[in-house]
Order: structure tokens, then C-alpha cells, then sequence
């Protein structure tokens, strides 16, 4: 018999018992929707990671000083400005595959007008906006006489600019950042949150040494060109772990450190880090799809019991069949293509209904998904060997019936 | 001298029941021609069972020969044993073996199904079948709105419409009335008259008077094998019945 016979006669088969076959089914459904989801789910959050790799600004190194001990008192990373302005300038003229932007960091009181609002002020180079990435939404960047000359200028942030300005223009308006007016000359684009939750539009860029002699300006900075930080990027298809090594080769050999003695600042691998995290949050996804599995593999066993259990319901038609000239491979694929039926149209069922969930979390939950063509195939494809596994031990019990015996039965 | 169309020498069958070898089959040696219509009888146990399944090639012999329309069928198996059963047997049960919930025709198609016709002609020749058992106009009711003679019918049909070699009907009666007994016989003598061979197993004497020999097994042996010069007239006893009531 063709497949499009052993079809319609199991077809047949499963609508005599209707509530059955629904329920049979269900097994399947739930697992498939259950994995789709799953996957969706997953696929969404490792989206996300991504985005936020892209946002940071992928083979970003981060220089940070270095720890001080005062009275046999280790306080920790940044507490000494081990790092200067001319480390920066060393990186970008000894290592062609790296970009450095040397930055100083602190918190001030900005006012315009009548509002005010407590930001963060980065002192550092154009260099910065390369290095993270950042493109301008207006205005411009720092001409090379502000850097040097200590310009009283500034580029502001999207959160700045809806604090402070509300609905004006900012360009060219005149702000004032611990009572020194600054000029706004450019704002940055928006860029989110930092994979640590913090808001990056909240901030203030001025030229480092404006920063350092009219802003931030403290005892703590005594010597002249020292900076909390250096933001490092390397240039795209290149292994930031070599680079990594030249830099620390090269700040080590600058600041005269021994052979024995340890880094003096702390070179930090963001992609690294995101790497990671990007890594975990797949082993989750995966996770998840495997235990949404199981289920699948539940609800094949549904199929395997309801066979067999036809296959005893029905063995005097069994032996009809024979007696009137079955295969062997007829019976078989009768029931193969039984089971099958049933695998599938729950798969295709369970497909409708995963997809309907994800979408419902999504809109619901806020969640983001990413639902794929080949998950979906993926599901289908499952389902359909779910129906062959589970379906092929009840078949090939029913072809190695005896005819006598399955037609004498009762 | 025509070849006899079922050849048997020396049928064995032997059962394992636990510890026992239970002998269904202690040899027996059975000529039928082309166009006879016998009626194997026997208590219960006797073999005769057996021996139909051996006939209708649902089981094999444990040892020795069967040869049917000149092919030696005792040494097939499986799926060759399918084919056998599909092209030159046909079979009529006592409980007719008809699919449920499926039009009499299609029932009448299955082994032609199986033998690979194509969907047109085995249409033709279902319906061509029913015709010829009198349920032309009955061909898209299902068994379940059929009452048991005309399932019998159906099943008759069935068995005709590869054209066998052989009719084997295992009690076709035993499940009907009396007055359709007598119908399902007179459509077998019916077929035979045109020259078709019928093998029937009952335990009736009264379904047995209609057929022109007689094999009685016991023990696994046929203890008696005669001839029936006069066989009744199944549709003449029909008359009579209908003159009566």
C-alpha cells in the first residue's frame, strides 16, 4: 500500500477514537509548544547579551590604577593613580592595533537656568568616542585647541539633556559644572544601559585637562598627568588577549616594574567578560530546551502506550489483513504511519500553540523572544522521530503477529 | 487426467504446548480437484481447523508437502505466504472479518489493495463483486447498517474478487439463521456450479448435505472421505422453506 493509502486508512484509525487520539496528542503538543518556547525564551535573552556586547563596543580593554597600601592597608583598585596621560600616548604610538583614551572620572553639580542635576564628568580625548563606540546626535567633537588649551567645553549625554534642558536645544548653551560655565558644543547618542544596570547617557564629556585643572582638581592628583583609567580598543578581527599582553608589556616596562613585581594597575578584558556571560546565558537556553524536551519524550511514550494499545484492540483486523494478503512491511507501515499521524499533527498543533505563548510572554511579560524558522523545523523534525522511535515497537509487534493467532483472537 | 488443484502428502503439524507436543496434524493425504465442492467436519479438536489454516497457507506445516495449483507452497514463508494467500485464496469466516466503520466496498477492495491495483480498477472490480452477490445497490453501507447475511455476502464478495484459485469458508453459516444459512449456501453452490473450488469446515451435518464430498477428520486423521453423488439443492431447500412458512 502507498503512503498516501496507509494515510487515509490511519486517518481513519484515529478518528474512531476521537478523544484518544486528542488526548494522545497532547503529550506532544505541550512538548513541542513547550520547547519552542523555550527556545524563544532563551534565544531572546542571549539576544540581548549580544546587544549589549555590540553596545560596549566589542575588544574593549579596560587600564585601571592600580591598588595603594597605606599603614599595611590594601585599598584596593583605583585608590593610587598608578596611570597617566602619556601611558595613553605610549599605547597609541608603540601598538598600531590599539586605540587608548585616557580618562578621569567624578561626580559634580551641573546648572542651567533654573535646573540642576548631579552627573558624572569624564575628562578624556576624542579617542573616546572611538574607543566606546559612540557616535554624536549633534554638534561636534573636541578641537584639538580645546584638548590642549583646557577649553571650557562640553559634550552632554541624553539623560543630561532631557534633566537639564528639557525640550531647549542644548548646543551652544552655557552650563555651569562646579560654577566654571562650560559650553555645550555636541550631545552623544543614546546608548542605554551598561550590562551592570547603570544608566551610560547620564554623563558629561569634557577635554581631560579641563577636567583635571577646573573640575575634578584635587591633593589626590598631585602628580600632574594621572588618570583613574584607561579605555583601550582593539582593532576588529584581531585577538584581544595578544594585544592585552602588549599593552601590559609595555605599561609594565614604562612604569619600571621588576620581573617578580606584580601590575601596578589592573587590565580588565570587557569582550572577555561578555564572552562569559553570553556563554552562560546559551548553556541556559539550552538548558531550558532540554527539560522542555523531556516532556517530548513523555509524551512519545503516550504515543508508544495508546499503540500498543491498539494494536491489541485491533489484532483480529490484524489477521483480516494478513488473510487477505498484508506484508509484512504493510502492517508495519500501517501503524508506523499511525503513530507518525499522530506525532505530527500534535507537533504542528504544538507549533501553534508555542508560537502563540512566546508571542503572549512577549507582549505580556515584556520579555524578548527570538522565535527562528529552524526552531520550528527543529520542533517538527523532533516530533516526527519522536513518532517513528515510539511508534516503531508497537508497529512491528503487529506485523510479527500470527495470522491464526491474530485472527483467533478475542 | 487433470491436475488436482490441492495435493497433500503426509501434513504434520505439531503444537508445543508446555512440556507436550500436541500432534493437530498426523499425516494426512488429501486430493481435491478443480471445481469440487468439500466440506471437512469433525469434532472439535479433531484437526480439521489445522488443516484450513495449512490449506489457506496462514501457517506451515512442520513437515510434509502442500502443493497448490502446482506450486509447492509447503516451502514458502512470510511474505511469499502473503502473496499466495492474496492472489489465490479466498477466505469467508465465521464472523465475516469485515472492517468496521468502512463502506462495503472498500471492504471488498482490501486484498486488492494489497495485490497493488490501482484505485480505479479495483473499484470496477469490488463493485462488479458486490453485483454478483446481489448487494450492488448496498456498496457505501457500512457493516455496522448490513445485517449478517448481507456482511456475509460482503465477505464472499471479498474472497471473489482477486479471482482464487480456492474458496475457503471456515462455518460461514455459523453465526446466521437458518433461512440465511441457506442463502450463503446456495451463493457458494451457486459459485461452484460455475467452477469455482470451495472448501468449507463446519461442524454442521445440516450445512454438510449441500456439498458433493465429505472429508471427516479425527485425531488429527481424515477417518472417512466420501463422495456425495446427490448433494442437496440449496436454493430448492430455500423454496421449500418459504413454501412451508
Amino acid at each position: 500500500m502507498n503512503v498516501l493509502g496507509l494515510l487515509r486508512v490511519a486517518l481513519r484509525a484515529l478518528a474512531v477514537n476521537k478523544l484518544r487520539s486528542a488526548l494522545t496528542m497532547l503529550g506532544i503538543i505541550i512538548g513541542v509548544a513547550a520547547v519552542i518556547v523555550m527556545i524563544a525564551v532563551g534565544g531572546g535573552a542571549q539576544a540581548r547579551v549580544e546587544e549589549q556586547i555590540r553596545a560596549l563596543g566589542s575588544n574593549l580593554l579596560l587600564i585601571l590604577s592600580g591598588a595603594r597600601t597605606q599603614s599595611g592597608v590594601r585599598l584596593g583598585v583605583g585608590s593610587n593613580y598608578t596611570l597617566s596621560e602619556d601611558d595613553a600616548i605610549a599605547i597609541n604610538r608603540e601598538i598600531p592595533e590599539a586605540i587608548a583614551a585616557p580618562a578621569l572620572r567624578g561626580g559634580a553639580q551641573v546648572i542651567w537656568g533654573n535646573s540642576n542635576w548631579a552627573t558624572q564628568i569624564y575628562g578624556t580625548t576624542n579617542h573616546y568616542f572611538d574607543v566606546r563606540q559612540w557616535q554624536l546626535a549633534d554638534g561636534r567633537v573636541f578641537e584639538p585647541a580645546e584638548l590642549s588649551g583646557a577649553g571650557k567645553v562640553c559634550i552632554v549625554g541624553q539623560t543630561v539633556v532631557r534633566q537639564l534642558f528639557a525640550d531647549a536645544n542644548p548646543i551652544g548653551q552655557v552650563i555651569r559644572i562646579k560654577r566654571v560655565p562650560f559650553t555645550v558644543i555636541g550631545v552623544l547618542e543614546n546608548k542605554g544601559q551598561s550590562m551592570m544596570g547603570t544608566d551610560q547617557d547620564d554623563i558629561i564629556v569634557v577635554p581631560i585637562a579641563t577636567a583635571r585643572g577646573r573640575v575634578l582638581g584635587s591633593a589626590n592628583l598631585a602628580k600632574q598627568r594621572a588618570v583613574s583609567t584607561i579605555w583601550v580598543k582593539v582593532a576588529d578581527d584581531l585577538d584581544t588577549k595578544a594585544v592585552e599582553e602588549q599593552v601590559r608589556a609595555l605599561l609594565r616596562q614604562r612604569h619600571r616594574l621588576q620581573a617578580d613585581a606584580e601590575d601596578d594597575f589592573s587590565l580588565r578584558n570587557l569582550a572577555e567578560i561578555m564572552a562569559a556571560r553570553e556563554a552562560s546565558s546559551r548553556v541556559l537556553a539550552l538548558l531550558l530546551a532540554a527539560v522542555a524536551s523531556v516532556s517530548l519524550v513523555v509524551g512519545g511514550i503516550g504515543i508508544m502506550n495508546i499503540m500498543l494499545v491498539s494494536v491489541t484492540e485491533r489484532t483480529r483486523e490484524i489477521g483480516l489483513r494478513m488473510a487477505v494478503g498484508a506484508r509484512t512491511r504493510d502492517i508495519l507501515g500501517q501503524f508506523l504511519v499511525e503513530a507518525v499521524t499522530l506525532s505530527l499533527i500534535g507537533g504542528l498543533a504544538g507549533i501553534a500553540i508555542g508560537v502563540g505563548a512566546a508571542v503572549a510572554i512577549a507582549q505580556v511579560a515584556g520579555w524578548r523572544i527570538l522565535l527562528s524558522p529552524e526552531s520550528v523545523l527543529l520542533a517538527v523534525a523532533f516530533a516526527f522521530a519522536i513518532g517513528v522511535f515510539f511508534g516503531f515497537y508497537p508497529a512491528r509487534k503487529a506485523a510479527n503477529l500470527n495470522p491464526v493467532e491474530a485472527l483467533r483472537f478475542e | 487426467m487433470p491436475e488436482n488443484l490441492i495435493h497433500t502428502r503426509e501434513l504434520v503439524k505439531t503444537y508445543r504446548v508446555g512440556d507436550n507436543d500436541i500432534r493437530a496434524l498426523a499425516g494426512v493425504s488429501v486430493d481435491i480437484a478443480r471445481g469440487e465442492f468439500t466440506c471437512v467436519m469433525g469434532p472439535s479438536g479433531s484437526g480439521k481447523s489445522t488443516f484450513m489454516n495449512m490449506l489457506g497457507c496462514l501457517d506451515r506445516p512442520s513437515s510434509g508437502e502442500y502443493v497448490l495449483g502446482g506450486r509447492r507452497v509447503s516451502e514458502l514463508q512470510g511474505d511469499e505466504l502473503a502473496e499466495v494467500r492474496n492472489r489465490n485464496i479466498g477466505f469467508v469466516f465465521q464472523t465475516f472479518n469485515l472492517l468496521a466503520r468502512t463502506a462495503a466496498v472498500e471492504n471488498v477492495e482490501l486484498p486488492l489493495v494489497y495485490a497493488g491495483v490501482p484505485l480505479r480498477e479495483r473499484r470496477r472490480r469490488a463493485l462488479e463483486m458486490l453485483a454478483l452477490v446481489g448487494l450492488a445497490e448496498r456498496a457505501d453501507h457500512q457493516p455496522a447498517q448490513l445485517s449478517g447475511g448481507q456482511q456475509q455476502r460482503v465477505a464472499i464478495a471479498r474472497a471473489l474478487v482477486t479471482q482464487p484459485l480456492l474458496i475457503l469458508a471456515d462455518e460461514p453459516t455459523g453465526a446466521l439463521d437458518s433461512h440465511t444459512s441457506l442463502e450463503i449456501m446456495a451463493l457458494l453452490q451457486d459459485l461452484n456450479l460455475r467452477g469455482m473450488t470451495v472448501v468449507l469446515v463446519t461442524h454442521e451435518a445440516d450445512v454438510a448435505r449441500f456439498a458433493r464430498r465429505l472429508l471427516r477428520f479425527r485425531d488429527g486423521h481424515v477417518v472417512e472421505d466420501e463422495a456425495n453423488a446427490r448433494p442437496e439443492d440449496a436454493q430448492a431447500a430455500l423454496a421449500t422453506q418459504k413454501a412451508a412458512a
